[in-house]
Order: structure tokens, then sequence, then C-alpha cells
């Protein structure tokens, strides 16, 4: 586990998400899917997110601010610091024969640094609106749809589907793409298995998801 | 003596953080394997967070074939935390886990809020632990009813030291919804809102018995520690902030030593009790460190 103090070098606004760039420090990326947890300035717990993108020397986290951590998070501005543990948890297998990336809302967040792992796959995003919307610029060449479509209507056959999204987002793709890894979101205060906080129900029993996932793959 | 408080750390998760620990303490084992309550199972709130896990362990019989050889293994010394929902549980689980050389001491969590408890007394449990085992026996109890009452009550049956405090119980609603966030409703409140009421715990329960004391409840810095061991705590045991700072014992451990250092002292644990006389002014050739 490797934790370390690092300096906001941009955070700037993407729809009603921020986009915020760190320092990377000795930090390692990890693999697309694996999360940070982050310091919230003046909150007791830290926040899972997930690595959005990997430029050199940099961590780029997209911030949807939501509650009041989140709402800390991204107030945070250049040259503040924040302190940053990780990358933890399984991400992405990327042994796929013919990718196709799928994301919903703020799940978007690991797919663009999964998309630059995997050389740029087809994929298709959905936002409840063209605000939200914005945030698939981050991604190549994305087939964006806005509510009331849904992205398991765009999806096409014949693919290796790699999802984040909704909760019936996920659960709607499992349904037609049984086999499609997917990254899911529970509450967490450590991240890295001491707070048994995360579990979901994994093969019939409640495991943790930030040591088992978030990333699962069919059973 | 920094320790972990139970269900704060998995050692076998993370052995490195364990091993920052001068002990670790298990999360609680119960005789049946717990699935443990349904998510959504934590919850932040201003001053600290609600937790509801709901003793989620594998059962005494997986523990002791499985996961106790493991933790045996690594390099920290061992303490299991138990707990159960009548006297005799508490008996039969220190029985089995009495001959067991690797485990230096047991906690009996009889404060637990998110299980139903058991119908005897804190004391009638640590009496049937204590006929059943002859390893150092720590009380967990909750800072909810008369500390010292209780405390003296576990000494007379035989504890040999206590641990305090638990969480103690609270609730969180959502912000949108007005509904409880935590599945189960009330879960246990833990994280820097209570060290005043582990600084009143621990010293209400210093003045009643005596005991070595464990003392847990927000502590974040070598200062909050100090403070823990001036009404009575002979260790300190780390919670909530483990969660934030994997790294915290260590750190905590260092400001611990700083904090005495400049108080004059060779050692955080000469400030043992010293709030029960009147602080620092009862080591008159200390005085020269205040203001």
């Amino acid at each position: 586990l490797r934790r370390e103090r690092l300096s906001v070098l941009t955070s700037v606004d993407l729809g009603p998400y921020r986009l915020l760039t760190l320092e990377r420090g000795a930090l390692e990326p990890g693999d697309p899917g694996q999360f940070f947890m982050l310091s919230a300035p003046g909150r007791v717990l830290p926040r899972p997110m997930s690595l959005c993108l990997a430029p050199h020397g940099e961590l780029v986290f997209l911030v949807d601010p939501v509650g009041p951590g989140t709402r800390a998070i991204a107030a945070l501005g250049a040259g503040d610091a924040i302190d940053v543990l990780g990358p933890l948890g399984k991400g992405f297998c990327l042994e796929v024969e013919r990718p196709l990336l799928v994301g919903g809302g703020v799940g978007i967040a690991p797919l663009p640094y999964l998309s630059e792992r995997l050389g740029g796959p087809p994929a298709v995003v959905g936002f409840r609106s063209e605000w939200h919307a914005e945030a698939a610029s981050l991604l190549h060449a994305a087939e964006v749809v806005v509510e009331p479509t849904l992205v398991t209507e765009a999806v096409p056959r014949g693919h290796d589907v790699l999802a984040c999204g909704p909760e019936p987002m996920l659960a709607a793709i499992l349904r037609e793409w049984p086999t499609a890894q997917v990254a899911w979101e529970a509450p967490m205060a450590c991240g890295f298995g001491a707070c048994y906080g995360c579990v979901v129900e994994i093969g019939g029993r409640l495991r943790r998801l930030c040591i088992e996932g978030p990333v699962l793959a069919a059973a | 003596m920094i320790l972990n408080g139970s269900g704060c750390l998995d050692a076998l998760a993370s052995p490195e953080i364990a091993r920052t620990l001068d002990a670790f303490v298990t999360k609680t084992v119960t005789p049946q394997g717990r699935e443990g309550n349904a998510p959504v199972r934590i919850a932040e709130t201003d001053f600290g967070m609600l937790n509801s896990i709901g003793l989620a362990n594998p059962g005494i019989d997986q523990f002791v074939v499985e996961l106790l050889p493991r933790l045996a293994e690594a390099e920290f010394e061992l303490w299991v935390s138990v707990g159960g929902f009548s006297a005799g549980d508490y008996a039969e689980l220190c029985a089995r886990l009495d001959e067991r050389a690797e485990i230096a001491a047991l906690e009996l969590n009889v404060s637990c809020p998110n299980v139903a408890e058991p119908v005897e007394t804190a004391a009638e449990i640590v009496a049937a632990a204590r006929s059943a085992t002859s390893k150092p026996l720590y009380a967990k109890l909750s800072p909810s009813f008369d500390v010292s009452e209780t405390a003296r009550a576990a000494q007379a049956a035989g504890a040999d030291g206590l641990t305090l405090i638990n969480t103690i119980k609270g609730l969180a609603l959502d912000e949108r919804t007005l509904k409880p966030v935590l599945a189960s409703g009330p879960g246990g409140y833990s994280g820097p809102a209570l060290r005043p009421v582990a600084l009143a715990a621990v010293h209400a329960a210093y003045r009643a018995t005596g005991l070595p004391i464990v003392g847990l409840g927000g502590v974040e810095s070598g200062r909050h520690a100090l403070e823990l061991i001036a009404v009575g705590a002979s260790a300190v045991a780390l919670g909530t902030v483990l969660f934030r700072d994997p790294g915290a014992p260590a750190r905590i451990r260092g400001e611990l030593e700083a904090e005495a250092a400049a108080l004059g002292l060779t050692s955080p644990l000469h400030a043992r009790g010293i709030a029960h006389d009147s602080g620092l002014q009862a080591f008159p050739e200390l005085t020269k460190y205040v203001n």
C-alpha cells in the first residue's frame, strides 16, 4: 500500500463533473479499473475513485460532486495538496479479443485509461443530458446516447463488453452480455479490506468489493 | 503500546500494516460463521462514521483451522476478539482458544451495537470466560452504561484488563431521501466525535479498577493517544483513522513519543493516570515544562 500527498495541477469543469489532474509522485497508475482513495478535505473518510487517465507523471480523476466528500474534492484548486492511496483492487482483464467499452454517467471515469491501454476500441456511452454528455469528450470516437435512449439499445453484438456505470445499467448489460466485465461501486471506508463496509453479493455470498473487485467478471 | 480496534484491520489482507502495530486484534470471532448485515453497511457523518457490519466472520471452526495458522506465521503479537449470544458462547470460544500458544490475549466483545445482546450481564460473561481460559482476558465495554459499575463488576469476575470504548449507537439519513443510509437503520458511531466520550469512559474505568486499559475512540494523533494515557489507558488502539491513513500506527507512535518528550517524560506511559492527580503538577520536577 502506498499513500502520498500529491499536488493538484489543474481542476476544470467538464459538464457537471470536475476533471482533477494530480502530479503522480511515486504512485503507480495501476491497471484500468483499479481505484485510488482520495482524501476529502474536512471529511473523516477518503473517497474511492477509479483512475480516468494516466498521462506521464500525472493521475487524472473524474469527480461527480454529489455529496460532501466529492464536493470537497471538486473544490480543490491548483497547488492544493491531497492524500492519495493506491492503486487498489482488481481492474479490467485486458486479454480480450473484440473489446467494446460501455459506460453510463460518471461511470465512464475508468474508460479513457482503459481505451488507451486497449488501443482505442469502440465505445458506447450514455448520459442523462447533453450537459452530462460533455464528459464523452474524454473518450476517443465514442458513440454517445442521451436519455431516454439507453446504452443497451446502442451496443452492437459480437463484442467482449467492458462496462462501468449505474447499477441498473450494469444489471441490464449482464442480462444481455453475461460474460461482460463489469466495474461496480459501493461505499468504502478504507479501500484495502479493513472495514468490511463495501460488501456485495458475489457467487451467493457477501464479499468485499475492494478486494474481489471493483471489476468482476462472470463466474 | 499501539493496537488496532477489533474489526478495523484485516491482518491477512494487509500484513504490512499489522506489523506496524505492537499487537494485532482480530475481527470478532463467533461460534457460528456469520455473513454479517446486508449492505449499505457504512456511512460517513460530519464528525465520524457509522458502521453496521454485524460481526461478519467465518466462525470459530474455520477461524482455528484456516485463519489462526496464517495469523500465527506473521510477525506480530496476536489478540483474538470473541463474541457470542450467551455467556456459554464466550466460555466455549475461550476454551477453544485457550491452548493456542500463538494467542497472547483474548478480548471479550460484550458491546457490539449491531447485533442482539446476550441476556447475561458483562460480568456474567467475563466469569464464564474466566472459567474457560487462563489467558489474559480483556473485556471490551460500551460507554453507554455506567462504566464505573460495569468495570468494577468485570474486574470482580476476573477480567485482567478492559478495552474502552466500543462504538455508540447512531443514525444517519440520506441527504435526498431522508431515509436511514444504513440498511439496518442505526449503526455504531466511531471517529473523532467519540474522543471526549472515550476519555470520560477510560477516566471512570481507571478510577474504578486500576486495571490495564486499552483506550480507543477517535484517536487521530499522538496528542489524542497521550490524553487517553493521561486518564488511565495503558495502551491505545486505533480504529476509524486506520481506514483513512494506514500509516497511522507508525505516525501516531512517533507523535506520542515526541509529545511525551516535550513534557519531559522518558516514556509516554509515565503519563498514565496523571489526569487523576493534578495533571503534570503532580510531578513537581516536571512543572518547568508546563506553560
